[in-house]
C-alpha cells in the first residue's frame, strides 16, 4: 500500500500535537497530524481553561513565558482567539500558611517576571469586594488569564491545516516502529504513514507508544472534576484558585464573558483509558460547592447547569515529559501535562518546532527529559 | 396593556403583594411566581445574549427560560414557585453587583 | 430473597399506576417527583385553593384524571412519597435527590424511570421573543393557572395537542385567532387505519376541530411557518405562514402556543447509562427499550412518555407493565394472562402512535428552510446561520463537535428544545443523514442545581 510521507509525524492531535503542526509548518517542515478522534476532543477540549503562570513550578516558567506571548497575538497568528482574556488570576488563602506559600513563591518566581503582587486586608476586600470572610490573603497575577479549551486546538488545527499541515482525524493508530530510516504509523483501517520524525504527543495514551520503544513512563490517567453554572452578569474578572495544601480545599473558577462560571478541583477520579470515559462523582460536585462560597459567598444564590469530566494524564513527579527519545533517535515526545498542560501549548508546540528543526531550543526543557525515568525501568526490570 | 397573562376563572382567592421593579402588585394565593408577575408585566427577564425580553416557555421546568432574580439576590424557577407574600422580583440583569450581595 | 428496593421517578400516569401495581404486589416503593403534587402533565392537579370541576379541566378524560388522582390519593400511606425533589444524577446505583437544597443518594434494586415529556418544538424565525410558549405551556397556564398566555392567541405547530389546546382555549372563552397545523390534511386520510386503532380518540379529534370551525376559528393545514414578528421590547406581535396554496398570510396575535408533538425527557435514563438508538419514523434517539420497558441496563426500566410518547392511556399501561417486569426479574409473582392483556392494550396504541406520527409528522425539513438569523438555540441565543458556519467552515458534522464550537445545547435547558432541531440544521448543512449527527451526549445534573445544596446529614 501506497504511505502518506512527510518530514514529521504527530500522533495525537491535542493543543500539543496541533500546535507543533503549526509551528513546524511556519517553518516550512511538512507534517502529517494524525488523531484518532476529533482535534482537540480530549484533555485539551475538557480542562479548565487556566492559561496562568503562576502557581507553576518555577523550572516551568519559561516556557510558560514562551507559551504566554503566543498566546497574546493568537488573533494574529491563527485569525481566533480562543476567547484569551488577560483577565488576571488571583490566588487566596484561609490561613498563615497560605499566605506564607503565596508569599514565598512571589519571592522565588521574581525572575521571571510574573509581576505578583500580594494582597490582603482592608486593601483585598476593596479591590476585589465579592471575597468572602474566610479569605485573608491574596497573589494577583495581572498578566495571566483565560481561554475556551473547546475552541482552542481545534482552531490552531485548522490554522495547520491552512498552512498546509496534513490533518487525518478519525484515524486511530495501531502501531508505530522504526522501519529504517523512518517511522512506519499504520492505522487502523490500513493506511501507512512515513516520516523520519514522529513527535507523541498522545496525551494519557502516549505512554503505551513510548513503552513500545522502551522508554516507559509511571503516568497515571485522572478525571478533572469540572462544572460550570448558568450564565450571569460578568463580575467577577480574574480566574479564581485557592492556593491550600488540602486538595478537597482547592477550588478553582474562572467568569467567561458570557458570563458563566467554569469550576473545577477539590478531587480526581479514575478514568477508562480503553473506552475513553471518565465521569463526574456527583460527591464531588457537593463538596465543590461546600468550597466555593468560601471564597465568592454570592455563588450560593446560583446554580449549575453541567458536569463534565474527560482524561488527563500525571506523571509521578508532577512533570510533563518534553524532548527527544532515550532510545531513538528522530523520536520526541511531549505528553503527561499533569492537568496544567493547557496554558503551555502553544509554547510546547514552538519549542518542539524549533527543537525539531534545528536540533535545539532556547527554552530550558532538559528536566522534562524522559531519560530521567529509565533508571526506574531498569529497577522494575 | 401593561399584563401578559390573562386571568380567565378562580379569581375569588385571597390576595397576595408581592413588588416588581419596586412597584407593589397583586396576585392571588396558589399563582405561581410566573403568573404573579405576567398578570401585570409581559415578561420576567432579559436575555443574558441582548436578544431582548423573556416571558418564560414551557411552564412546566424544562426550558429553565423563567428563572427571574429577587431583589435580595436569590434566584428562582418562576413556573415552579408559588408565590409568597412579599417577594421582590427585580425583571432587569443585576449588573456586576449581584456577586457583592451576601 | 428479600424484597427488592425499587425507586420510581415520576408521579405522573404511568409512575402512579407502576407504584400501584408494586403495593398492590406488597412493595413499598419510594416515589420521586419534581412536582407539588402528583398527575404529571397532562393529568396535572390544580392547587388546593382552586375551584373548576374536573370536566372543567380535563374534558372527555376527566374520569381517567380523577381516577388517577384517587388511586395514587389512596397510596400515600403505602409508599415513600418525595414531592417537589428533584432527581439530578443516577449514579453507582443510586438516585441522587434534592430537595429544599438538601441532597440524598437513594440506593436501589431497581429504577423504574417515568419521567415524561415535553413539546418537541422546531425553530422558526422570532421564537425567542416574550409571548412565545409551547403548546404544553399554554395548557398548563390554563389547566393549572386558569389563565390564558395572552389577550390573542395563535396556536401553530401539529399534532393532536394543537387542536385540543385550542379548543380547550375557545372553550375557557380565550381569544384564540387562528389553528395553524403544519401537516398537510392528506396526511391524516392516510394516516386512518392506524388511527382506528382507537376510534374513541380519533372520534374525540374529529370533534375537536369541527368545535373550532363551529366557533369560528381560522384552522389551517399544510402551513409553513415563516415568522414570528415581534420586537425584542414588547415580544410578540404575529405570525406569518405561508399557507397550503403558497399564499403568505399574517395573523396578529400577543402570543403563540407552538409545538409539533412530544419528545420524551431521556436524561436519566442517560445517566444511567441505558443505551439509545436512532428511531427512523421520528428522527430522534431514543432509549433501547426490551419487553415490558426493560433497558439495557438491568434493573433499570422505563415507562410512560419516558421511553416512547404513548399518551396517557399509555403510559398508565407502561407503569403497570414495568411493575411487572420488576416483579418477575426479581423472582415475584405477576398475573401472566393480565401482563398479556396489557402487552396487547399497549401494542394497540402503539399502532395509534405511528398512525399520529403520519398523521402530524416531525416537520424536518423547516430546519433547511430557517433563515440564518433565526435563533435555533433559545437559551444561549445561538443562529442557524452560526451552527450552520460551523459544519461549512469548522469542518463539525457531529452534535457535540457543534456544541462545542458554538454552544449551541450547552444552555440551561441543555439541549432540549433544540437539539431534534439542531441535528437537522447539522445534517443539512453537512450533507448526511440525521442519524449520522449522533445526539448529544447526556450529563447531570438533569436540571439546573443550586450551589447552596448540601448533603443531608444522617
Amino acid at each position: 500500500m501506497n504511505a502518506q510521507r512527510a518530514d514529521v509525524i504527530i500522533v495525537g492531535g491535542g493543543i500539543m500535537g496541533a500546535s507543533a503542526a503549526f509551528f513546524l509548518r511556519k517553518r516550512g517542515v511538512s507534517v502529517i497530524l494524525l488523531e484518532r478522534g476529533l482535534i482537540g476532543q480530549q484533555a485539551s477540549g475538557v480542562n479548565f481553561g487556566n492559561v496562568r503562570r503562576q502557581g507553576r513550578y518555577i523550572d516551568q516558567l519559561p516556557l510558560a513565558n514562551r507559551s504566554r506571548e503566543i498566546w497574546l497575538k493568537l488573533k494574529e497568528l491563527i485569525g481566533e482567539d480562543a476567547e484569551f482574556m488577560l483577565s488576571g488570576h488571583l490566588r487566596v488563602g484561609y490561613r498563615p500558611e497560605h499566605e506564607e506559600r503565596m508569599a514565598k513563591y512571589a519571592q522565588d518566581s521574581q525572575p521571571y517576571g510574573l509581576g505578583l503582587q500580594m494582597i490582603s486586608g482592608r486593601a483585598l476586600r476593596e479591590r476585589f469586594p465579592f471575597l468572602g470572610p474566610e479569605v485573608t490573603a491574596g497573589s494577583y497575577a495581572p498578566h495571566d488569564g483565560h481561554a475556551n479549551p473547546r475552541l482552542a486546538a481545534p482552531a490552531i488545527g485548522r490554522a495547520a491545516a491552512r498552512l498546509g499541515a496534513q490533518v487525518f482525524e478519525n484515524t486511530e493508530i495501531v502501531n508505530i516502529e522504526k522501519d529504517g530510516e523512518d517511522f512506519r504509523v499504520t492505522a487502523a483501517d490500513g493506511r501507512i504513514f512515513r516520516a523520519p520524525v514522529a513527535l507523541i504527543t498522545a496525551g494519557a495514551w502516549a505512554n503505551r507508544i513510548s513503552t513500545s520503544f522502551g522508554e516507559p513512563v509511571p503516568l497515571q490517567a485522572k478525571g478533572p472534576q469540572m462544572c460550570v453554572t448558568e450564565p450571569v452578569p460578568y463580575a467577577i474578572p480574574p480566574v479564581m484558585g485557592v492556593a491550600s495544601e488540602k486538595m478537597e480545599e482547592g477550588i478553582y473558577f474562572r467568569q467567561v464573558a458570557r458570563g458563566n462560571i467554569v469550576i473545577g478541583g477539590c478531587a480526581r477520579e479514575a478514568v477508562d483509558l480503553d473506552k475513553r470515559r471518565a465521569y463526574v462523582n456527583p460527591k464531588n460536585t457537593l463538596l465543590q460547592f461546600t468550597q466555593l462560597p468560601r471564597v465568592i459567598p454570592a455563588l450560593k444564590g446560583l446554580s449549575i447547569i453541567r458536569v463534565w469530566s474527560g482524561i488527563e494524564s500525571y506523571l509521578q513527579d508532577d512533570r510533563p515529559v518534553i524532548g527527544p527519545s532515550s532510545r531513538v533517535p528522530g523520536l520526541y515526545y511531549a505528553f503527561g501535562f499533569n492537568g496544567e498542560g493547557f496554558q503551555l501549548g502553544p509554547g510546547v508546540g514552538d519549542v518542539m518546532a524549533e527543537l525539531i528543526h534545528t536540533g535545539a531550543t532556547s527554552t530550558p526543557i532538559e528536566q522534562y527529559h524522559i531519560a530521567r525515568f529509565s533508571r526506574l525501568a531498569v529497577n522494575a526490570a | 396593556m401593561s399584563q401578559r397573562f390573562v386571568r380567565l376563572a378562580e379569581t375569588g382567592r385571597p390576595r397576595v403583594r408581592i413588588v416588581i421593579d419596586g412597584h407593589g402588585a397583586e396576585a392571588f394565593k396558589g399563582d405561581t411566581l410566573m403568573v404573579a408577575v405576567l398578570s401585570h408585566a409581559r415578561e420576567l427577564r432579559e436575555s443574558e445574549f441582548g436578544d431582548g425580553k423573556r416571558a418564560g416557555f414551557c411552564l412546566m421546568g424544562a426550558c429553565q427560560d423563567c428563572w427571574v432574580w429577587m431583589a435580595d439576590g436569590e434566584r428562582l424557577r418562576a413556573c415552579t414557585t408559588v408565590v409568597a407574600e412579599g417577594m421582590h422580583i427585580v425583571t432587569k440583569q443585576p449588573e456586576a453587583a449581584w456577586a457583592n450581595l451576601a | 430473597m428479600g424484597q427488592p428496593r425499587v425507586i420510581i421517578i415520576g408521579a405522573g400516569p404511568s409512575g402512579v399506576r407502576c407504584a400501584e401495581t408494586l403495593v398492590a404486589a406488597g412493595l413499598r416503593p419510594t416515589v420521586v417527583d419534581e412536582g407539588r403534587r402528583d398527575g404529571g402533565q397532562i393529568y396535572r392537579r390544580q392547587p388546593d385553593n382552586f375551584t373548576r370541576p374536573y370536566a372543567k379541566l380535563y374534558g372527555t378524560e376527566a374520569g381517567k384524571a380523577q381516577s388517577l388522582h384517587e388511586s395514587f390519593d389512596a397510596l400515600r400511606g403505602k409508599i415513600d412519597y418525595l414531592p417537589e425533589t428533584l432527581a439530578w444524577n443516577i449514579a453507582d446505583r443510586k438516585v441522587h435527590v434534592m430537595r429544599d437544597r438538601q441532597t440524598r443518594a437513594l440506593p436501589y434494586d431497581a429504577l423504574v424511570i417515568c419521567s415524561g415529556a415535553t413539546d418537541r418544538l422546531m425553530p422558526v424565525k422570532g421564537w425567542h421573543y416574550a409571548g412565545t410558549y409551547s403548546l404544553g405551556a399554554s395548557q398548563i397556564a390554563l389547566k393549572a393557572q386558569a389563565c390564558a398566555i395572552g389577550r390573542q392567541v395563535v396556536f401553530m405547530g401539529t399534532g393532536p395537542l394543537l387542536y385540543l389546546v385550542a379548543s380547550q382555549y375557545v372553550k375557557a372563552g380565550a381569544d384564540v385567532v387562528a389553528v395553524l397545523d403544519t401537516s398537510p390534511f392528506m396526511r391524516r386520510v392516510a394516516a386512518l387505519p392506524k388511527l382506528l386503532a382507537r376510534p374513541a380518540v380519533l372520534r374525540n379529534g374529529f370533534a375537536l376541530v369541527a368545535e373550532l370551525k363551529r366557533e369560528g376559528v381560522q384552522v389551517l393545514t399544510g402551513v409553513t411557518p415563516l415568522e414570528i414578528k415581534g420586537s425584542p421590547e414588547t415580544g410578540v406581535q404575529g405570525v406569518v405562514i405561508r399557507d397550503s396554496s403558497g399564499n403568505e398570510r399574517a395573523f396578529e396575535c400577543d402570543a403563540v402556543g407552538m409545538g409539533y408533538h412530544l419528545r420524551p425527557e431521556t436524561q436519566l435514563a442517560d445517566l444511567a447509562r441505558c443505551a439509545f438508538r436512532f428511531d427512523h419514523e421520528t428522527r430522534q434517539w431514543l432509549p433501547e427499550v426490551g419487553e415490558d420497558g426493560r433497558t439495557s441496563v438491568p434493573g433499570v426500566y422505563l415507562a410512560g412518555d419516558g421511553m416512547k410518547v404513548l399518551g396517557a392511556d399509555g403510559a398508565e399501561i407502561g407503569g403497570r407493565l414495568a411493575a411487572m417486569a420488576v416483579l418477575k426479574d426479581f423472582k415475584l409473582p405477576v398475573a401472566e394472562h393480565e401482563l398479556q392483556r396489557l402487552r396487547e392494550e399497549q401494542a394497540r396504541m402503539d399502532r395509534f402512535r405511528r398512525g399520529l406520527v403520519q398523521a402530524f409528522p416531525w416537520p424536518a425539513q423547516q430546519a433547511a428552510q430557517l433563515p440564518d438569523d433565526a435563533l435555533v438555540c433559545r437559551c444561549e441565543a445561538i443562529t442557524a446561520g452560526e451552527l450552520r458556519r460551523t459544519v461549512c467552515d469548522m469542518g463539525a458534522q457531529e452534535a457535540n463537535r457543534a456544541k462545542a464550537l458554538c454552544r449551541v445545547g450547552m444552555g440551561r435547558c441543555q439541549g432540549r428544545y433544540c437539539a431534534n432541531a439542531g441535528a437537522e440544521v447539522i445534517a443539512h448543512a453537512a450533507g448526511i443523514p440525521v442519524e449520522q449527527v449522533g445526539r448529544l451526549r447526556g450529563q447531570a445534573p438533569v436540571k439546573p442545581l443550586s450551589i447552596a445544596a448540601q448533603e443531608e446529614v444522617e
